[in-house]
Protein backbone atom coordinates (compact mmCIF):
# COMPACT_ATOMS: atom_id res chain seq x y z
CA UNK A 1 0.00 0.00 0.00
CA UNK A 2 2.69 2.46 1.06
CA UNK A 3 4.84 1.49 -1.90
CA UNK A 4 1.94 2.12 -4.26
CA UNK A 5 1.27 5.53 -2.76
CA UNK A 6 4.97 6.38 -2.97
CA UNK A 7 5.07 5.37 -6.57
CA UNK A 8 2.44 7.96 -7.38
CA UNK A 9 3.73 10.71 -5.13
CA UNK A 10 5.20 12.83 -7.86
CA UNK A 11 4.27 11.88 -11.39
CA UNK A 12 1.32 14.28 -11.60
CA UNK A 13 -0.40 14.96 -14.88
CA UNK A 14 1.94 15.76 -17.73
CA UNK A 15 1.82 19.49 -18.38
CA UNK A 16 -0.34 20.15 -21.43
CA UNK A 17 1.10 23.61 -21.88
CA UNK A 18 4.42 25.34 -21.79
CA UNK A 19 5.70 24.86 -18.25
CA UNK A 20 8.68 27.16 -18.78
CA UNK A 21 6.84 30.32 -17.86
CA UNK A 22 7.90 31.81 -14.55
CA UNK A 23 4.93 33.56 -12.98
CA UNK A 24 7.24 35.44 -10.59
CA UNK A 25 8.79 37.37 -13.46
CA UNK A 26 6.60 40.45 -14.04
CA UNK A 27 7.35 40.48 -17.75
CA UNK A 28 6.15 36.91 -18.17
CA UNK A 29 2.86 37.32 -16.35
CA UNK A 30 1.07 38.35 -19.52
CA UNK A 31 2.33 35.26 -21.31
CA UNK A 32 0.08 32.72 -19.52
CA UNK A 33 -2.92 34.98 -20.13
CA UNK A 34 -2.26 34.98 -23.87
CA UNK A 35 -1.46 31.28 -24.07
CA UNK A 36 -4.37 30.40 -21.78
CA UNK A 37 -6.69 32.30 -24.13
CA UNK A 38 -5.40 30.36 -27.13
CA UNK A 39 -5.61 27.06 -25.23
CA UNK A 40 -9.18 27.69 -24.04
CA UNK A 41 -10.24 28.66 -27.56
CA UNK A 42 -8.64 25.51 -29.00
CA UNK A 43 -10.37 23.36 -26.36
CA UNK A 44 -13.70 25.09 -26.92
CA UNK A 45 -13.58 24.59 -30.71
CA UNK A 46 -12.32 21.03 -30.37
CA UNK A 47 -15.02 20.24 -27.82
CA UNK A 48 -17.70 21.53 -30.19
CA UNK A 49 -16.40 19.35 -33.05
CA UNK A 50 -16.19 16.27 -30.81
CA UNK A 51 -19.66 16.80 -29.34
CA UNK A 52 -21.27 17.30 -32.75
CA UNK A 53 -19.61 14.11 -34.01
CA UNK A 54 -20.99 12.22 -30.98
CA UNK A 55 -24.44 13.75 -31.51
CA UNK A 56 -24.37 12.89 -35.23
CA UNK A 57 -23.41 9.29 -34.54
CA UNK A 58 -26.22 8.98 -31.98
CA UNK A 59 -28.67 10.36 -34.58
CA UNK A 60 -27.74 7.88 -37.30
CA UNK A 61 -27.43 4.99 -34.85
CA UNK A 62 -30.33 5.49 -32.42
CA UNK A 63 -30.71 3.22 -29.41
CA UNK A 64 -34.00 1.30 -29.46
CA UNK A 65 -36.10 1.52 -26.29
CA UNK A 66 -34.53 -0.68 -23.55
CA UNK A 67 -31.77 -1.59 -26.01
CA UNK A 68 -27.97 -1.62 -25.75
CA UNK A 69 -26.64 1.94 -26.36
CA UNK A 70 -24.29 0.99 -29.20
CA UNK A 71 -23.60 4.56 -30.36
CA UNK A 72 -22.27 5.71 -26.96
CA UNK A 73 -20.39 2.43 -26.59
CA UNK A 74 -18.67 2.92 -29.96
CA UNK A 75 -17.98 6.60 -29.22
CA UNK A 76 -16.28 5.89 -25.90
CA UNK A 77 -14.25 2.90 -27.10
CA UNK A 78 -13.09 4.71 -30.26
CA UNK A 79 -12.28 7.88 -28.29
CA UNK A 80 -10.22 5.86 -25.81
CA UNK A 81 -8.27 4.20 -28.63
CA UNK A 82 -7.54 7.56 -30.27
CA UNK A 83 -6.36 9.22 -27.04
CA UNK A 84 -3.95 6.34 -26.51
CA UNK A 85 -2.42 6.97 -29.94
CA UNK A 86 -2.39 10.75 -29.46
CA UNK A 87 -0.78 10.74 -26.03
CA UNK A 88 2.09 8.46 -27.05
CA UNK A 89 2.70 10.53 -30.18
CA UNK A 90 2.75 13.92 -28.42
CA UNK A 91 4.50 12.88 -25.19
CA UNK A 92 6.95 10.21 -26.36
CA UNK A 93 7.47 10.26 -30.12
CA UNK A 94 7.63 13.87 -31.20
CA UNK A 95 7.43 17.45 -30.02
CA UNK A 96 3.97 18.72 -30.84
CA UNK A 97 2.78 22.30 -31.16
CA UNK A 98 1.52 23.47 -27.72
CA UNK A 99 -2.05 23.65 -29.03
CA UNK A 100 -2.18 20.13 -30.52
CA UNK A 101 -2.94 18.31 -27.30
CA UNK A 102 -5.49 20.87 -26.02
CA UNK A 103 -7.29 20.85 -29.39
CA UNK A 104 -7.22 17.14 -30.22
CA UNK A 105 -7.06 15.52 -26.78
CA UNK A 106 -8.83 17.82 -24.31
CA UNK A 107 -11.14 19.32 -26.96
CA UNK A 108 -12.13 16.86 -29.68
CA UNK A 109 -11.70 13.56 -27.84
CA UNK A 110 -12.93 15.01 -24.53
CA UNK A 111 -15.99 16.43 -26.26
CA UNK A 112 -16.53 13.26 -28.29
CA UNK A 113 -16.46 10.81 -25.39
CA UNK A 114 -18.86 11.10 -22.49
CA UNK A 115 -19.08 9.69 -19.00
CA UNK A 116 -22.39 11.34 -18.08
CA UNK A 117 -24.38 9.70 -20.89
CA UNK A 118 -22.74 6.34 -20.10
CA UNK A 119 -23.83 6.56 -16.44
CA UNK A 120 -27.31 7.84 -17.23
CA UNK A 121 -27.98 5.23 -19.92
CA UNK A 122 -26.93 2.57 -17.43
CA UNK A 123 -29.26 4.07 -14.81
CA UNK A 124 -32.15 4.09 -17.29
CA UNK A 125 -31.56 0.39 -18.03
CA UNK A 126 -31.64 -0.53 -14.33
CA UNK A 127 -35.20 -1.86 -14.55
CA UNK A 128 -36.26 -5.42 -13.75
CA UNK A 129 -36.52 -6.35 -17.43
CA UNK A 130 -33.29 -4.73 -18.62
CA UNK A 131 -30.94 -4.99 -15.63
CA UNK A 132 -28.80 -7.55 -17.48
CA UNK A 133 -28.37 -5.12 -20.39
CA UNK A 134 -27.43 -2.38 -17.90
CA UNK A 135 -24.64 -4.42 -16.32
CA UNK A 136 -23.46 -5.74 -19.70
CA UNK A 137 -23.28 -2.16 -21.02
CA UNK A 138 -21.53 -0.92 -17.86
CA UNK A 139 -18.92 -3.69 -17.87
CA UNK A 140 -18.41 -4.03 -21.63
CA UNK A 141 -17.80 -0.30 -22.10
CA UNK A 142 -15.27 -0.24 -19.26
CA UNK A 143 -13.45 -3.37 -20.43
CA UNK A 144 -13.36 -2.46 -24.13
CA UNK A 145 -12.44 1.19 -23.48
CA UNK A 146 -9.52 0.34 -21.18
CA UNK A 147 -8.37 -2.42 -23.53
CA UNK A 148 -8.58 -0.03 -26.51
CA UNK A 149 -6.46 2.55 -24.65
CA UNK A 150 -3.88 -0.04 -23.64
CA UNK A 151 -3.63 -1.53 -27.15
CA UNK A 152 -3.36 1.96 -28.69
CA UNK A 153 -0.57 2.99 -26.28
CA UNK A 154 1.42 -0.22 -26.79
CA UNK A 155 1.00 -0.41 -30.58
CA UNK A 156 1.83 3.28 -31.12
CA UNK A 157 4.89 3.02 -28.87
CA UNK A 158 6.06 -0.13 -30.69
CA UNK A 159 5.54 1.52 -34.08
CA UNK A 160 7.56 4.54 -32.92
CA UNK A 161 10.38 2.36 -31.64
CA UNK A 162 10.40 0.36 -34.88
CA UNK A 163 10.61 3.53 -36.97
CA UNK A 164 13.49 4.77 -34.84
CA UNK A 165 15.28 1.41 -35.14
CA UNK A 166 15.08 1.27 -38.93
CA UNK A 167 15.81 4.98 -39.43
CA UNK B 1 -30.78 23.96 -34.94
CA UNK B 2 -30.36 21.17 -32.39
CA UNK B 3 -26.79 20.70 -33.60
CA UNK B 4 -26.11 24.38 -32.91
CA UNK B 5 -27.34 24.00 -29.32
CA UNK B 6 -25.04 20.98 -28.88
CA UNK B 7 -22.14 23.10 -30.17
CA UNK B 8 -22.93 25.99 -27.80
CA UNK B 9 -23.17 23.68 -24.78
CA UNK B 10 -19.94 21.89 -25.69
CA UNK B 11 -18.06 25.16 -26.22
CA UNK B 12 -18.67 25.92 -22.54
CA UNK B 13 -18.44 22.39 -21.15
CA UNK B 14 -15.06 21.43 -22.65
CA UNK B 15 -13.06 24.46 -21.41
CA UNK B 16 -14.81 24.20 -18.04
CA UNK B 17 -13.55 20.60 -17.75
CA UNK B 18 -10.02 21.79 -18.49
CA UNK B 19 -10.18 24.69 -15.99
CA UNK B 20 -11.71 22.50 -13.26
CA UNK B 21 -9.10 19.80 -13.83
CA UNK B 22 -6.23 22.31 -13.65
CA UNK B 23 -7.64 24.02 -10.55
CA UNK B 24 -8.04 20.71 -8.72
CA UNK B 25 -4.77 19.10 -9.83
CA UNK B 26 -2.70 22.14 -8.82
CA UNK B 27 -4.24 22.07 -5.32
CA UNK B 28 -3.81 18.31 -4.83
CA UNK B 29 -0.29 17.14 -5.50
CA UNK B 30 -1.42 13.58 -5.99
CA UNK B 31 -1.18 10.94 -8.67
CA UNK B 32 -4.87 10.27 -8.37
CA UNK B 33 -6.93 11.93 -11.13
CA UNK B 34 -9.21 13.97 -8.85
CA UNK B 35 -9.94 16.53 -11.57
CA UNK B 36 -11.43 14.09 -14.07
CA UNK B 37 -13.36 12.33 -11.31
CA UNK B 38 -14.87 15.66 -10.22
CA UNK B 39 -16.05 16.73 -13.69
CA UNK B 40 -17.37 13.25 -14.46
CA UNK B 41 -19.40 13.01 -11.25
CA UNK B 42 -20.72 16.57 -11.63
CA UNK B 43 -21.79 15.85 -15.21
CA UNK B 44 -23.49 12.59 -14.18
CA UNK B 45 -25.45 14.46 -11.48
CA UNK B 46 -26.55 17.29 -13.81
CA UNK B 47 -27.49 14.94 -16.67
CA UNK B 48 -29.43 12.75 -14.22
CA UNK B 49 -31.34 15.84 -13.03
CA UNK B 50 -32.08 16.95 -16.61
CA UNK B 51 -33.45 13.49 -17.41
CA UNK B 52 -35.44 13.35 -14.15
CA UNK B 53 -36.95 16.77 -14.76
CA UNK B 54 -37.86 15.66 -18.32
CA UNK B 55 -36.62 18.94 -19.81
CA UNK B 56 -37.55 19.94 -23.36
CA UNK B 57 -35.52 18.63 -26.32
CA UNK B 58 -33.71 21.94 -27.00
CA UNK B 59 -32.75 22.30 -23.33
CA UNK B 60 -31.50 18.71 -23.30
CA UNK B 61 -29.45 19.30 -26.46
CA UNK B 62 -27.83 22.41 -24.98
CA UNK B 63 -27.24 21.29 -21.39
CA UNK B 64 -27.29 17.50 -21.68
CA UNK B 65 -25.75 16.42 -25.00
CA UNK B 66 -23.64 19.58 -25.37
CA UNK B 67 -22.62 20.81 -21.93
CA UNK B 68 -22.62 17.60 -19.84
CA UNK B 69 -21.31 15.54 -22.75
CA UNK B 70 -18.31 17.84 -23.19
CA UNK B 71 -17.82 18.45 -19.46
CA UNK B 72 -17.40 14.72 -18.88
CA UNK B 73 -14.90 12.48 -20.60
CA UNK B 74 -14.32 8.78 -21.04
CA UNK B 75 -11.10 9.13 -23.02
CA UNK B 76 -9.22 10.94 -20.25
CA UNK B 77 -10.67 8.54 -17.67
CA UNK B 78 -9.41 5.60 -19.75
CA UNK B 79 -6.01 7.12 -20.44
CA UNK B 80 -5.40 8.13 -16.83
CA UNK B 81 -6.33 4.64 -15.65
CA UNK B 82 -3.90 3.02 -18.10
CA UNK B 83 -1.19 5.55 -17.16
CA UNK B 84 -1.64 4.61 -13.49
CA UNK B 85 -1.17 0.92 -14.32
CA UNK B 86 1.95 1.76 -16.35
CA UNK B 87 3.29 3.57 -13.28
CA UNK B 88 2.45 0.41 -11.29
CA UNK B 89 -0.05 2.37 -9.19
CA UNK B 90 -2.48 -0.52 -9.38
CA UNK B 91 -4.31 0.55 -6.24
CA UNK B 92 -5.00 4.02 -7.65
CA UNK B 93 -6.04 2.55 -11.00
CA UNK B 94 -8.49 0.15 -9.34
CA UNK B 95 -9.80 2.92 -7.08
CA UNK B 96 -10.24 5.26 -10.04
CA UNK B 97 -12.30 2.67 -11.93
CA UNK B 98 -14.40 1.61 -8.94
CA UNK B 99 -15.11 5.09 -7.59
CA UNK B 100 -15.83 6.56 -11.05
CA UNK B 101 -18.30 3.81 -11.94
CA UNK B 102 -20.05 3.44 -8.57
CA UNK B 103 -20.18 7.16 -7.74
CA UNK B 104 -21.01 8.09 -11.35
CA UNK B 105 -23.98 5.76 -11.37
CA UNK B 106 -24.93 6.98 -7.88
CA UNK B 107 -24.73 10.64 -8.97
CA UNK B 108 -26.89 9.92 -12.03
CA UNK B 109 -29.44 8.15 -9.84
CA UNK B 110 -29.39 10.93 -7.23
CA UNK B 111 -29.88 13.65 -9.84
CA UNK B 112 -32.65 11.73 -11.58
CA UNK B 113 -34.58 10.81 -8.41
CA UNK B 114 -34.31 14.30 -6.87
CA UNK B 115 -35.37 16.15 -10.02
CA UNK B 116 -38.14 13.63 -10.68
CA UNK B 117 -39.52 14.09 -7.15
CA UNK B 118 -39.38 17.89 -7.37
CA UNK B 119 -40.95 18.23 -10.80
Amino acid sequence: MTRELDATAHPGPAEPIDPDIDLHQPGQRQEPLRSQGAILTAISLGGAIGAVARYGLAQVWPTPAHGFPWATFATNVLGCFLIGVLMVVVTELRTAHPLVRPFLGVGILGGFTTFSTYANETRALLEPGTAATAFTYLGATLLCALLATLVAVRVTRAAGNYRRAVA
Amino acid sequence: MTGLLVVLGAMVGAPLRYLTDRAIQTRHDSGFPWGTLTVNLTGCLILGALTGAAVSSPTYALLGTGFCGALTTYSTFGYETIRLTEERSYLYAALNVTVSIVAGLGAALLGFTTAHALS
